[in-house]
């Protein structure tokens, strides 16, 4: 995965760089020279877990396709935030349709590429989870299903944080939003049956499908730009915790992003071809309480008229995850 | 209008025309915590900032910095009782960082490749007068000369090193190591009189027409306890018996050897005795714990075969017997005498009871204040009697080499401002660098290297260096187990995780600068910096 087996290095590849390391073996983020592709004076709020990851993955796509990059957005935050008429963040070509439409908008720019020559060119779509999960499912499926040569990039961050923090299809059971109010006997969102999103891509045998988190640049950078050395359609889903719609404190998002994938919430992998070819192992486990304490969005389940036996349950999906992905070593696993 | 597509009427601009600091309640700054070890540190040091040389494999200028406050790093590394390590935030990881180990790598590999020290910028053409060529006298000797002032050491022993020499054994101090930091003090123009009793300090003074004196005498009296003994018993001090290895007679000890006390000398010497063939016997009237030895070197003394009696005191010595009486403690730990007595098989007794002070080079100096056998300082290291200064264990204190060699340092700080008639201020303190300010996932497990130790067979007959280094390739990694408590180490987290890039790269070495025009104050910086180099202050509103 992200991490290469190297001599000990103080912090390894944990940090974002690192001086002992060679200047080739440093992250695209810690060059001082990166393309910065979503520039300072963008609206997004103090410690937007989407603004970081939106500038991790498209700066490691523009270092790996040597700066010949279009991206394509879907309506949401990133979109509001970055773009306000008539200013602009972005510092790539960059386009904005609708909501539900990116990935066909990506595969016509993929295909105007092709039919002009520019096979250096290549293209990015991305949108928020409501964009991708929802709005913009049908015209996803079908881009995967052609295999147009899109990478498209989902920035999870678990609900329609721009329009007030409305449900989406990616929202965990339990939380609060301004749709899933908690009220009654099991207050919050509904356990429901889930969506998960990877793991349809992975039905559509694609080239490369990942996940990541913007707590592990190493991983998102590795991800990004395996993604970006293949053609065809490639999927990454990238989680973003969200200060505002999760009513969590700004300086904790990189700290919440940690704990999804410690936790085994959000598990990290990879898989080429419908075929899981690696994951992120937990480092150190954490119970889900860790990860769902530091979050308005999941108060209700402690405290006064706490709910014990739906954090087992989230506990249980959780473990599951572990299991399933085999996200513990061997000796952690049993031990 | 007319030139531009359809439905457009503005202008595109960029949003760095958007001063999002504007936003800002809290602002983030870097600033430099005091590292644990720093803080702990008897001489000193400034650990932290050597050992981030020495990650990046530059042992020269590690060994340079480490120098600027301790000349001995070469005996450090051997006999620091290393309090750093005690307090390194590591330990709450894994392990504390080996600071010692690659303290002896560095002072090691100085003496390997001949590493001197830059010579003194400027002559201030004072002569300062240090008497004793211990730890704290070589120390002050060494600051003093690389502060340009002329400095002659005048020591009543054959040979310069004090207690390092004449008290602590080779094998935990080989000699020629000793010699080699020696040495290179002297090479930096240090005029050293060997053989040169002190007798008055002020004619001594006044006879070499010195500026200022520093006091470093040293404890090398042993103290003696009434014991009822016959007339042919064999009783000796342990200083004696120690100073007495370094000379051509050996002492003559007998088989069985019984040593009285429980500190660090006493383990010395039972261990120097068990080399020599002898079998000693510690006997020690309180038990291990509270036992004023550290408990490393009972540990090495017991694995060497060392034999020792806990709870007990000697009540009478005669001719090839002791009689002890066992003792128990009392409920508030002191102890107690039971009644019990026993007969042990004893040709000499060895008192390792504590030393004292040979204050005589003081008679008749004005000014002075001795309280319990030791000179009183003021926190400059000046006696009652203006420009003479006095340190290490002749003055109030714990008397380890490491606490010498930091008296040295203040002293020859404050002796160099007295020499030019101001008052040396320290730098106020950073706030420490505690645990919590920390983020430790981000560095890498490795658990700490063990240094090799010699063979139990060797330990028992030779006197062979007990404990090994580090080589090139363990002291790297052990270095770069230091989690740079307090000071930024470059590791880009900042630089990364700015939603908003507000964080301006300067380039290698030059660290990083806060862009406030666009910092909105979310705080990531400050909770994902591993080392707690950040801090967030409140902005005035």
């Amino acid at each position: 995965m992200g991490y290469q087996t190297v001599k000990f290095y103080q912090t390894g590849t944990y940090t974002v760089g690192n001086r002992l390391l060679a200047p080739d073996e440093r992250s695209v983020q810690a060059g001082e020279l990166r393309s910065n592709s979503i520039n300072s004076g963008h609206r997004a709020c103090q410690g937007c877990g989407e603004a970081l990851g939106a500038r991790y993955a498209i700066d490691a796509a523009m270092a790996e396709s040597n700066n010949q990059l279009i991206a394509v957005n879907a309506t949401g935050c990133l979109e509001v935030f970055s773009t306000p008429y008539p200013e602009s963040s972005w510092q790539v070509p960059w386009i904005h349709s609708l909501f539900g439409n990116a990935p066909a908008v990506a595969t016509g720019v993929a295909a105007a590429m092709k039919v002009k020559g520019k096979t250096e060119v290549r293209v990015v779509a991305q949108g928020g989870d409501g964009g991708t999960t929802d709005i913009g499912f049908g015209c996803l499926s079908g881009m995967f299903e052609r295999n147009d040569d899109v990478l498209y990039i989902c920035y999870d961050n678990e609900a329609y944080m721009n329009t007030g923090v409305q449900r989406s299809s990616a929202t965990p059971p339990t939380a609060r939003t301004a749709t899933t109010m908690p009220v009654g006997k099991e207050p919050g969102n509904v356990f429901g049956q889930g969506k998960n999103v990877p793991e349809i891509a992975m039905a559509h045998n694609i080239p490369y499908v990942a996940t990541a988190t913007v707590a592990d640049l190493r991983d998102l950078e590795y991800k990004v730009r395996k993604a970006m050395k293949m053609h065809g359609a490639r999927y990454i889903q990238i989680f973003v915790p969200c200060p505002l719609g999760w009513g969590a404190a700004s300086h904790d998002t990189i700290k919440l992003a940690r704990l999804a994938k410690e936790t085994g919430m959000f598990p990290v992998f990879e898989a080429e071809h419908g075929e899981v070819t690696g994951v992120l192992k937990i480092r150190n486990k954490q119970p889900i309480e860790e990860y769902l304490k530091p979050q308005k969005r999941f108060a209700h389940l402690f405290g006064k008229h706490a709910h014990p036996e739906m954090v087992a349950h989230l506990q249980a999906i959780a473990d599951r995850n572990i299991r399933k992905y085999g996200l513990l070593d061997e000796e952690k696993a049993h031990g | 209008m007319a030139n531009k597509p359809f439905a457009i009427t503005l202008k595109p601009g960029t949003s760095l025309a958007n001063l999002t600091g504007s936003w800002r309640s809290s602002r983030p700054v870097y600033l430099n915590r005091l590292p644990p070890c720093n803080n702990a540190c008897p001489a000193g040091e400034n650990i932290q900032g050597w050992l981030f040389h020495a990650e990046s494999g530059d042992y020269e200028q590690a060994w340079r910095v480490l120098v600027r406050d301790n000349p001995l790093p070469s005996v450090m590394g051997r006999v620091c009782y290393h309090p750093c390590e005690t307090s390194c935030n590591r330990g709450q990881l894994d392990e504390a960082v080996g600071i010692n180990s690659v303290e002896r790598f560095l002072g090691d590999e100085a003496i390997k490749r001949g590493w001197k020290f830059d010579a003194p910028a400027t002559e201030t053409g004072k002569k300062v007068l240090v008497v004793g060529a211990g730890p704290s006298g070589l120390s002050a000797a060494y600051h003093l000369a690389r502060m340009g002032h002329q400095v002659e050491i005048q020591e009543a022993g054959p040979l310069a090193g004090g207690m390092m020499r004449f008290g602590i054994p080779k094998y935990r101090l080989p000699r020629d190591v000793l010699d080699a930091e020696v040495q290179r003090i002297l090479d930096l123009g240090v005029a050293l009189k060997l053989n040169t009793k002190v007798e008055n300090i002020e004619q001594s003074m006044q006879d070499g027409g010195f500026d200022a004196a520093f006091l470093a005498v040293g404890a090398h009296i042993g103290k003696r306890a009434m014991i009822p003994a016959g007339d042919a018993a064999h009783i000796v001090d342990a200083v004696s018996v120690l100073r007495s290895m370094e000379g051509e007679d050996k002492p003559m000890l007998g088989r069985k050897v019984v040593v009285y006390g429980g500190g660090n000398t006493a383990i010395d010497v039972a261990r120097t005795v068990k080399r020599m063939g002898g079998e000693p016997l510690i006997v020690y009237r309180r038990t291990r714990d509270k036992a004023p030895a550290h408990d490393f070197e009972i540990e090495e003394a017991l694995q060497e075969g060392v034999m020792i009696k806990w709870l007990s005191t000697i009540k009478q010595a005669g001719v090839g017997e002791i009689t002890v009486e066992k003792m128990e403690l009392d409920e508030k730990g002191f102890p107690q005498p039971t009644g019990e007595f026993e007969k042990l098989e004893a040709d000499s007794v060895v008192l390792a009871l504590g030393q004292d002070v040979d204050l005589s080079l003081l008679n008749g100096v004005s000014g002075l204040e001795i309280k319990d056998g030791t000179v009183q300082v003021a926190p400059n290291m000046m006696t009652g009697h203006a420009g003479i200064f006095a340190g290490g264990d002749m003055v109030p204190s714990e008397r380890t080499v490491t606490v010498g060699v930091g008296h040295g340092k203040k002293a020859a700080r404050n002796i160099d401002a007295w020499l030019r008639g101001i008052t040396y201020v320290p730098e106020p303190k950073h706030e420490i660098a505690t645990f919590d300010k920390l983020n430790p996932w981000y560095y890498s497990d490795a658990d700490k290297t063990v240094r090799p130790m010699l063979d139990i067979i060797r330990r028992q007959t030779s006197f062979d260096e007990v404990q090994g280094g580090l080589d090139e390739t363990n002291a790297l990694f052990e270095a770069r187990r230091c989690l740079s408590c307090g000071n930024c180490f470059e590791c880009d987290n900042c630089y990364g995780v700015c939603p908003d890039n507000a964080v301006i790269k300067l380039g290698p070495g030059k660290g990083f600068e806060f862009n406030y025009d666009y910092c909105k104050g979310c705080g990531i910086c400050e909770a994902e910096c591993p080392c707690g180099s950040i801090k967030m202050v409140p902005e005035d509103i």
